[in-house]
């Protein structure tokens, strides 16, 4: 493992190593990937609540005149159609249409906007906005990665464990933000406690960004109130067993949202959104096609977990390889992300994952993977 | 953490029980808590020949997939079907039910090589 000395640290470190945490290093950070065990905390997350700690994540508040403009012109769907306390899933690209990041906007006030950037790339993406900021002052970005602690607490247990520890707190509707505790906000000046009802793991459940110094004290707070303590180990799992991608695995500079099949996030036949970076490239993809798509893949065989880089072979022959793969706890079978070739999906093609030299026999998935049973 | 008295161990972590010419073979306790929930095992074939230090044996956690090292040279003898339905015995009974294979030894000799358990407990750190 990497030097912790090397490592970003989260400013609830102490209170995972207090919760017996296993620590490993994640995109540069010293994060915990699980406390009593990955399968228990991605079955507390399911079926009554868990929280992860968050703060190797970035926090960035976009704001003045020009902000929405420039937004527009950086992020793939249209952010002009965000009402305030609303937020949505977006991708930011560059020239050429590969993925920067993928990240979550919310619209915090009539000019002023909150972004939420991946850990693992923080530094690339302010880099990134940065260098793609107007000449004038019409638009103020701050960098407030290191002013948060983040915890996602998830599961469907999330919103009476929420009213429970912050009476009178105006709990946001899905994918919308609110203030967390107004009296916070007031005391420490810039940075404001929030809270937004969005995640990664399929559940209903909140990501609230509080101060540093009032991390460890939220942390303490949702222990007592009975939350699981959950590592980034069943994080994976749970955005996995929902075909949601993750930025290093499923997303990369060498891979466009079309071919990443985020379509529904991409704005391209909106006529209200203007031009933004990575348009062009995408315009032309579509008209000429691509080579592959991002397809969700299943074992059909009883066999070995489903990790990243297993060759996927299609007729005997490879075809690609698995950029996300995990032993569904929820479903007990292989579940995969592949980058494929359109003409795998041709019925009748034989699909197989290759794992340490033997093939298993694989199909095309349907996502989710999991679907929440019906009540 | 377990280290049974009547067991010689691996620095890889693996144990042996020896019963007349044949020889069980398995992970420690502390090999175990390492890797956490174990959900796939995939032992060596009844037959084949594993050489000690050598992999013989797969077994995957939800996060990593981890070698395990036959001990000693011989032929596979048999192999535990039970981790194929319940591959969680690696966790609940590593001494035990857990156990992954049995080989004849084809160089007893080998033996002399491997740990006492004051000295796998001590590589350990208790």
């Amino acid at each position: 493992m990497s030097d912790p000395a090397l490592l970003k640290h989260s400013p609830l470190e102490s209170a995972h190593v207090a919760c017996g945490a296993r620590m490993v290093e994640f995109g540069g950070w010293y994060m915990p990937v699980q406390y009593s065990g990955i399968m228990e905390e991605h079955r507390a997350v399911r079926s009554a609540s868990g929280m992860f700690d968050i703060s190797h994540m970035g926090e960035v508040i976009v704001s003045g005149p020009g902000a929405l403009a420039w937004l527009e012109s950086l992020l793939t769907n249209r952010v002009g159609k965000l009402a305030v306390t609303r937020g949505q899933y977006t991708l930011m690209l560059d020239e050429r249409g590969g993925v920067i990041d993928d990240l979550i906007i919310y619209r915090t006030g009539e000019l002023s906007y909150f972004l939420v950037i991946n850990g693992a790339c923080r530094d690339l993406d302010i880099e990134w906005m940065r260098g793609h900021l107007p000449a004038d002052d019409s638009v103020l970005l701050q960098d407030q990665g290191n002013d948060y602690a983040a915890i996602a607490l998830q599961g469907g247990d999330s919103e009476k464990i929420l009213r429970s520890l912050f009476p009178g707190c105006d709990v946001p509707k899905r994918n919308g933000i609110a203030p967390l505790i107004p009296s916070l906000l007031a005391s420490e000046g810039s940075i404001p406690s929030l809270v937004a009802r969005t995640g990664y793991t399929g559940e209903d459940g909140f990501e609230l960004f509080v101060p540093v110094a009032h991390g460890i004290a939220l942390w303490e707070s949702l222990l007592a109130a009975g939350v699981k303590p959950c590592g980034l180990g069943s994080r994976d799992t749970l955005r996995l067993e929902m075909g949601y991608p993750l930025n290093g695995s499923d997303l990369s500079r060498d891979r466009t949202p079309l071919e990443a099949a985020l379509d529904r996030f991409v704005g391209l036949d909106d006529p209200e959104k203007g031009d933004f970076s990575g348009r062009k490239a995408l315009e032309q993809q579509r008209s000429e096609g691509f080579p592959c798509r991002l397809t969700p893949l299943k074992l059909s065989v009883q066999g070995p977990p489903l990790r990243s880089h297993y060759p996927v072979l299609a007729d005997g022959v490879a075809v690609g390889e698995t950029c996300s793969g995990a032993l569904s706890p929820s479903l007990g079978e292989g579940i995969a992300m592949a980058y494929l070739p359109e003409a795998c999906r041709t019925p009748g093609t034989q699909l197989e994952i290759e794992v340490r030299g033997r093939r298993y026999a694989a199909s095309i998935a349907t996502l989710p993977f999991y679907k929440k049973p019906s009540l | 953490m377990n280290v049974p008295a009547d067991l010689r161990y691996a620095k890889t972590h693996e144990w042996i029980r020896q019963e007349n010419d044949i020889i069980s073979v398995g992970i420690t306790d502390h090999a175990q808590a390492e890797l956490t929930d174990i959900v796939y095992a995939e032992p060596p074939k009844v037959g084949v020949e594993v050489k000690a230090g050598a992999t013989a044996a797969v077994v995957e956690s939800v996060k990593a997939a981890s070698d395990i090292y036959s001990p000693l040279s011989g032929v596979v003898t048999e192999v535990n079907d039970a981790l194929t339905s319940n591959p969680a015995l690696l966790n609940t009974d590593p001494f035990g039910q857990g156990w992954i294979f049995k080989l004849k030894a084809s160089n007893p000799a080998e033996i002399d090589a491997l740990l006492t358990p004051e000295a796998y407990t001590a590589q350990i750190g208790q």
